[in-house]
């Protein structure tokens, strides 16, 4: 699904990421777990295609293709979500317009007609019913004036709108209440299948005691300096970083 | 031979040809406003008021000044530019003459009219006498021009407690029949008190060619009465539009203009507000869209001459290509024009390295008990906004044009007709190049 190899990055003359290595197969949910500053977010906006950040070296491979030279929006029709860890404002759009808007111009890029009125207002209800979303908040304008916790279930709930292939998950639990993160887990979890891949960037375990990850990587300085299982993330919340850090 | 000097040397010989009043009072007016032109001439950048716009290269092609009128347009080649094909009062200009076959007039109760009929008909004359060119200053050269030569426009007078069931459309079509024209529309417009009226204002090129349209706008609002005015500049490139309009209001009136430019070559707006009496609301909204050398001036001012009036101006700016926006908002406040709350906000969004824009508010407050606010800024679009949008599958250029609605989105709010809202955001995404209602 995801293949990184080698993969050195730099914003603005200033390397980031050093060879950061990561292959997520399909149906398997990742976590990244790290300290602040180490370049967790990076990953997950070079990922996503943010042409701030120069990859210098390495490979980017999506579904066995190169991805690096694709804008944004061509990830996103290949199905790469990233969920922002700060959502931006964008007043004067509302919720529902801007999801309409996505959603038809991913379905035009790939050769589809518009979704039905009917059936994409249907499948908005739906959706916001899962993620207890106020019908009040869909005709908001987006993320203008949200709390934390209400942009990081709009994200969430944008993804379970365009059903992504790749999901990233930066910081999504930061902002949320125990009772929202446990909404927003079941929202995820929901969409897990054996075709569908979730990468869960975080600083803290708690969000995998709800999204329970296959692997658990640590990222310090730019690079993947341990990999396991779920009970690696237990580990670094009872011992910390500096236990890696020492070790 | 100079334009200027043609309009002078023709001002004579059109007088006896077109120009009959048989009014002494306005043959005065027009004699003064003549002289008036003939000693300043066009105003040049010299001038702080234009110091940004120049005429100039308008003033090289020698247009007809008198087009012949005989020239038929076929409906279907205009009723795009309709708000309604049906149910609105129409005046109709074809090259500057009245189209009788496209207009729908009114003369029962109250007037949507022509200024020529107006002037010549004697049940008219108080009015006109009253507000011709009486609430336009005299001094400034381009509305002398206008007031020498003022024939033809329209005439629309409401008289009190009445309130026209639909919006009043006023059209200004040029067919290309002469290979360079210049218009001078003249209208005036009284709402009575307590009165309302809904009014869109647009000039059309339908074909490519010189058009340069010096318009003069009266409007007169009395005590109570209600006026929304909108004007739709989306001309073609080779046309121009110098737009003075000049507002008298009376106590507890409400008057909102909403300016939407979309397109032409040159195109300088001057919009006048005086407040003659108590708890005015004076309402002045913009939308401006350029792209490749359009150039929009809008130099407005609020005179505010009264106590507990409000004003409020939103003007909202986006430049792409060479594109050159000005906006030079004054607001006057008068000594005895205690407790006046004035606002005015102007933002702008550069889209391209070439595009310029020149913002200059201007406040003169004499009175001390007063809130005025300004703000004005020069931009570009959120980086981490177009990102976003971009990696939710909105195309760069889909997402320039949301980005641009939303910055915008405010001032077309304020569009009270939702016909005419869908229409300018439609105009708005067809500059962007997309397809997009934006869910208006």
């Amino acid at each position: 699904m995801l293949r990184i190899e080698n993969l050195h990055v730099s914003v603005e003359d200033k390397k980031i990421l050093n060879g950061i290595d990561l292959h997520v197969g399909p149906g398997e949910v990742h976590a990244i777990m790290g300290p602040n500053g180490s370049g967790k977010s990076t990953l997950a906006w070079v990922i996503a295609g943010n042409e701030d950040y120069q990859i210098e070296e390495g490979n980017l491979l999506f579904k066995g293709q190169p991805i690096e030279d694709l804008d944004p929006e061509e990830r996103a029709v290949q199905g790469i979500f990233l969920s922002f860890q700060y959502p931006v404002e964008i007043p004067g759009v509302t919720v529902t317009n801007f999801i309409k808007t996505s959603v038809n111009a991913i379905r035009k890029a790939r050769g589809l007609s518009d979704m039905p009125a009917g059936e994409l207002l249907q499948k908005i209800r739906k959706t916001a019913e899962k993620l207890q979303i106020d019908s009040k908040f869909l005709s908001r304008s987006l993320n203008e004036g949200f709390s934390g916790g209400e942009k990081k279930r709009n994200e969430v709930f944008q993804m379970m709108m365009h059903e992504p292939t790749l999901s990233i998950l930066d910081e999504t639990d930061s902002g949320l209440d125990i009772d929202a993160l446990k909404i927003v887990a079941r929202g995820v979890n929901e969409m897990r299948s054996p075709k569908r891949s979730t990468v869960v960037i975080t600083h803290y375990e708690r969000l995998l005691e709800y999204i329970v990850p296959d692997y658990v990587h640590v990222i310090l300085d730019g690079k993947i300096v341990k990999s396991g299982d779920k009970t690696l993330a237990q580990k670094l919340e009872a011992q910390g970083y500096d236990w890696i850090k020492n070790s | 031979m100079e334009f200027k000097e043609k309009l002078l040397s023709s001002f004579f010989a059109l007088q006896e040809a077109v120009l009959l009043d048989d009014n002494p009072l306005i043959e005065d007016r027009r004699n003064q406003a003549f002289k008036t032109f003939e000693e300043k001439g066009f105003p040049t950048r010299q001038q702080e008021a234009w110091k940004y716009t120049s005429l100039s290269p308008l003033l090289s092609e020698d247009y007809v000044i008198f087009p012949s009128g005989d020239v038929g347009i076929h409906p279907n080649d205009v009723k795009k530019y309709f708000l309604y094909e049906m149910d609105t009062y129409k005046i109709v200009f074809i090259d500057g003459v009245y189209s009788p076959f496209l207009s729908n007039t009114h003369h029962d109760g109250f007037d949507v009219n022509l200024f020529s009929v107006a002037l010549n008909q004697k049940q008219h004359r108080r009015t006109i006498d009253t507000y011709f060119n009486t609430i336009a200053p005299s001094g400034e050269p381009l509305v002398a021009l206008n007031t020498a030569y003022a024939h033809e426009g329209a005439y629309i007078y409401i008289p009190k407690n009445k309130a026209p069931q639909s919006p009043i459309e006023i059209l200004h079509f040029s067919s290309g029949d002469s290979p360079a024209l210049w218009l001078q529309p003249r209208n005036l417009i009284v709402v009575e008190q307590g009165s309302e009226a809904q009014i869109i204002e647009r000039h059309q090129s339908l074909v490519e060619h010189p058009v340069v349209t010096n318009s003069v706008t009266e409007i007169y609002a009395g005590k109570n009465a209600s006026i929304e005015y909108y004007k739709i500049q989306d001309d073609l490139d080779s046309a121009s539009l110098i737009d003075s309009t000049f507002i008298h209001q009376e106590t507890h009136s409400h008057v909102s203009v909403h300016t939407s430019s979309l397109g032409g070559k040159i195109i300088r707006n001057n919009l006048n507000f005086h407040q003659a009496g108590k708890a005015i609301n004076s309402t002045l909204k913009g939308i401006t869209v350029l792209e490749g050398n359009q150039h929009v001036d809008h130099s407005t001012l609020v005179h505010h001459a009264q106590p507990h009036c409000e004003s409020h101006q939103d003007y909202k700016g986006i430049f792409r290509g060479s594109s050159q926006g000005v906006f030079n908002g004054k607001i006057l406040v008068d000594r005895m024009a205690q407790k006046t709350n004035a606002f005015q906000q102007n933002n702008n969004i550069i889209l391209s390295d070439k595009a310029v824009c020149n913002a200059k508010p201007q406040l003169e407050i004499f009175a001390d008990d007063v809130r005025c606010s300004h703000g004005c800024t020069v931009g570009q679009l959120d980086q981490n906004a177009l990102f976003y949008a971009q990696s939710r599958g909105i195309p760069i250029k889909e997402a320039e044009a949301l980005l641009t609605y939303a910055f915008a989105n405010n001032v077309l709010e304020s569009v009270s007709i939702p016909f005419l809202k869908k229409h300018i955001s439609l105009q708005i995404a067809s500059k962007f190049g997309v397809e997009m209602g934006f869910g208006v």
